[in-house]
């Protein structure tokens, strides 16, 4: 159990430990890293969030399983989501890019928007949106194929054919991930050679491939050592430069470490969300409080 | 501490599960055994049947003699004597192959070498001494009876070559005339036409009827011309016989034969059983068109079964809603796979054969009626019937095996924008081919051994020709097909002459086990290349 002081303590030194900056919203204004995408609003973009979720309830059948949640994602920005077990914190992700599809019977209520377009339009095209909105999950799932053929699954399934476009990518995206060197002469191996935190990058280098705008992260690390944990870290530190992301842990140390911003769910309620700093020092809500300085949950 | 000791060991025994252990061992090695065991019966009794073996002649005590070769040997259980079992063949002196003849009876046994066993086209072996040839048709400048033999039956048998090859003109000239004929006949149909005069037959038809004529009596002439040559030969007890050269398939004196030339005899009648057509009601000669048959009967069941199956098994895993219908359905196809398969066999003489080949019949085969085309028993309607019944197997295992994998392989192709059935294609199916394999498996396996449906769908004892030959349009999917598992049937029980029949049942046995055996092989050889690549990693 740790004081709140130790926790912006623990915060800060972290923060300089992977050579990032705690964020300033100076930043947020000038932010141009990621360039405008075609079709999609432009102008003073970088100020609009990512992803605007207005009063969402969702539904398993006739459970209930998020109640009028409303979060704003800032563009490049980490956004950490943090619960109980079962509060609705996957189930929230999931709606982001609509995997929830998957499942029969589920139904939402409210309004998600990505870049102001409405995601749960029953034209809009969910491929385009899970191309945009990528995803990492928690038990690392690469394809039994080899490196290559994982990291440019995307790629491929979109129609690219040119070999030079295709190994660009697959060079561009392992980079990214912080692979390229560890795997560089073994492209053409299975992927099930590698370990589980290798793994685990070559993921995130196969959501990144397609070059999406947020990257959806659903406790990356729970299935790791905490070497692999620490690297994986440090790229979603590096990633924020790109992408924004979304990432949920039961790990505050890792919230606070890699997040700018963090929301608390509590049965299915966004009970609090706010600069991560500040959520984890001076909470308001009462149940945030009992939940960070591990008084239940 | 010893004593302790002791006991912890004891116990531990069944603890650690030991009984167990070795009860399922022993259940394995007996289902082996039983496996090995029957394989090898049948393929020490198959494999036996090539071997030239020496030919035994008996001096009886009543002053008579026989020769042919021993086939076994026994004790009589009432009078408690010795009993040797001779093939003595000829069956057209003697009527029967096999006798029984005491121990105590055979004065004299002995080996002779100029003893000679002949392999006939009818009447099965003849056993006995060649006296002389006459063959006028053949030029002999030797004196010696023997040679002048070997000489005068390699000439008849070289001139006989020609004979096969009218045959064939014969076969297909027959074809063409056939559908010159059908030709005319869906003229008279469409004008209801009646007379010769006004649909006269056309120069094809005329001619290709000249050419037939031509042929036939040139065929004629030349087997009035061969079978004037004949040879002479004495059984053991004298008589003699006048065999025509060109009955005799093979001539061999295996008193006189060292091991390498009954080795190579031995390959020689592999060869024809493997490339052979059969001969004396399937008794004698090759099985090709059997397993010609057999083949072909398992490949296009597979190409209606196995992508049936794939789509139905995906169907029902990945697309279905899963409901009670879906459930349902699952418990149906699961039970439909343990349907006797002569209740498949009869639906496919009902739905397949009368129903859509009764169809195909009055639509595209008027002129024919009421000579059946489709409408009865073939290759396509006995592989259909077979795909239906395997159909469940390929269901249940695309199933299986799609279910066992991880949900997160879905959700992480799904979640790269790929679409349903690119996942399907580029990741769950690769990753499901090792136990999609293992249905093709089981049920080629189950397919090539299939008997009682196909004797009501298409299945022959013995076909004029094959289902694929070179005649236009190469396929007869309609046509009649010989069956190695059918073929153990009829040689085995309907044949007249069961004794003489009962090397070809083992052997026939022995090939289908191969056959499933290679089919299988393969399918494994290719699953066991497809699991390295595609069997997802633990932790
Ligand atoms: N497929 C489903 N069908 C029905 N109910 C579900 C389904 N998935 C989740 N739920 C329910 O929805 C609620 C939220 O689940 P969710 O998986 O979002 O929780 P979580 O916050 O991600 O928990 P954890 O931290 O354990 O992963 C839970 O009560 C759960 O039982
Ligand atoms: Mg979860």
């Amino acid at each position: 159990m740790l004081s709140m002081t130790q926790f912006a303590k623990e915060e800060s030194d972290d923060f300089a430990a992977i050579g990032q900056n705690p964020p300033d919203d100076s930043h947020l204004a000038t932010s141009a890293s990621a360039p405008p995408r075609e079709g999609y609003a432009t102008g003073n973009d970088a100020q609009r969030p990512v992803i605007r979720a207005s009063n969402v309830d969702f539904f398993y059948g006739n459970a209930q399983a998020l109640f009028d949640v409303s979060m704003d994602v800032p563009r490049n920005r980490v956004v950490a989501l943090i619960g109980p077990s079962g509060c609705g914190k996957s189930t929230f992700l999931r709606c982001l890019n609509r995997m929830t599809d998957l499942i029969d019977g589920v139904r939402v209520n409210g309004s998600i928007q990505l870049d102001g377009e409405e995601i749960n339009r029953p034209d809009l095209d969910v491929i385009e949106l899970r191309r945009r909105v990528g995803m990492i999950f928690q038990r690392y799932n690469p394809f039994p194929k080899s490196i290559f053929e994982n990291v440019v699954y995307g790629l491929r399934i979109s129609g690219v054919r040119d070999r030079r476009a295709l190994e660009e990518a697959c060079e561009r995206s392992l980079r990214g991930a912080a692979l390229w060197d560890e795997v560089k002469d073994r492209l053409k191996e299975s992927a099930f050679e590698l370990s589980g935190g290798q793994q685990q990058r070559l993921c995130i280098a196969r959501a990144t491939a397609v070059n999406p705008e947020v990257v959806l992260m659903d406790e990356p690390c729970s299935a790791l050592d905490p070497r692999s944990t620490a690297r994986i870290e440090k790229l979603i530190g590096e990633l924020r430069n790109k992408y924004t992301i979304v990432i949920v842990t039961h790990n505050m140390q890792q919230a606070s470490r890699v997040s700018d911003f963090t929301g608390f769910l509590y049965e299915g309620r966004l009970v609090e969300f706010g600069v991560t700093q500040t959520l984890f020092t001076k909470p308001i809500e009462k149940e945030t409080e009992d939940y960070i300085t591990g008084r239940f949950g | 501490m010893d004593n302790s000791n002791k006991q912890v060991v004891s116990s531990n025994f069944v603890g650690r599960g030991e009984p167990q252990v070795w009860a399922t061992g022993t259940a394995l090695s007996i289902i082996l055994l039983i496996a090995v065991v029957l394989i090898l019966v049948v393929a020490l009794n198959g494999l036996g049947y090539f071997w030239p073996s020496n030919l035994a002649q008996f001096n009886l005590a009543d002053g008579s003699s026989v020769i042919g070769e021993i086939h076994g040997e026994e004790v009589a259980k009432r009078s408690g004597t010795d009993r040797v079992q001779l093939k003595i063949g000829n069956r057209d002196l003697y009527g029967l192959d096999f006798r029984w003849f005491d121990r105590s009876d055979i004065e004299e046994t002995s080996f002779p070498e100029n003893a000679i066993a002949l392999e006939r086209i009818e009447y099965g072996n003849f056993y006995g001494f060649l006296k002389h040839t006459d063959a006028p048709g053949v030029e002999l400048d030797q004196d010696d009876t023997r040679d002048a033999f070997e000489l005068a039956w390699k000439d008849i048998k070289d001139q006989q070559e020609t004979l096969a090859a009218m045959d064939g003109e014969i076969r297909h000239i027959n074809y063409e005339l056939k559908r010159a004929r059908s030709k005319r006949h869906k003229r008279e149909y469409a004008e209801g036409i009646t007379t010769r005069t006004e649909n006269p037959q056309s120069p094809d038809e005329i001619d290709a009827k000249a050419r037939l004529d031509a042929v036939a009596s040139e065929k004629d002439e030349t087997v009035a011309r061969l079978a004037v040559n004949v040879a002479v030969f004495t059984d053991a007890a004298g008589t003699e016989k006048e065999i025509r050269l060109m009955d005799i398939e093979r001539v061999t004196r295996p008193n006189a034969m060292s091991i390498s030339e009954k080795v190579f005899h031995y390959l020689d009648k592999l060869v024809e059983l493997f490339l052979g057509e059969p001969r004396e009601s399937n008794t004698e000669g090759g099985l090709f068109p059997a397993i010609f048959g057999t083949v072909m009967l398992v490949f296009l069941m597979s190409l209606f079964s196995f992508p049936f199956g794939i789509i139905a098994g995906v169907y029902l895993r990945e697309y279905a809603k899963q409901g009670i219908l879906v459930r349902t359905v699952r418990i149906a196809v699961n039970n439909l796979a343990g349907v006797p398969s002569i209740v498949y066999g009869i639906f496919g003489l009902g739905f397949f054969i009368y129903g859509i080949g009764g169809a195909i019949d009055r639509v595209f085969f008027t002129e024919q009626l009421p000579t059946p085309t489709f409408g009865s028993g073939g290759i396509l309607w006995a592989s259909l019937t077979l795909g239906l019944l395997t159909v469940p197997v390929v269901i249940v295992a695309t199933e299986e095996a799609l279910g066992t994998i991880p949900q997160g392989i879905r959700e992480g192709s799904l979640s790269l924008g790929a679409t349903k059935f690119q996942t399907l294609v580029r990741v769950l199916l690769p990753m499901a081919s090792p136990g999609i394999l293992t249905g093709f498996i089981l049920a080629m396996a189950r397919a090539a051994g299939e008997v009682a449906p196909l004797m009501i769908t298409g299945v022959v004892k013995l076909a004029p020709s094959l289902p694929i030959d070179g005649q236009f349009p190469y396929i007869h999917a309609e046509r009649k097909f010989m069956h190695l598992g059918f073929h153990i049937y009829d040689v085995g029980f309907q044949s007249p002459n069961v004794e003489a029949a009962k090397p070809m049942v083992f052997v026939t046995a022995l090939l289908l086990v191969l056959l499933v055996l290679v089919m299988s092989s393969v399918a494994i050889f290719m699953r066991n290349r497809m699991k390295k690549r595609f069997s997802v990693s633990d932790f």
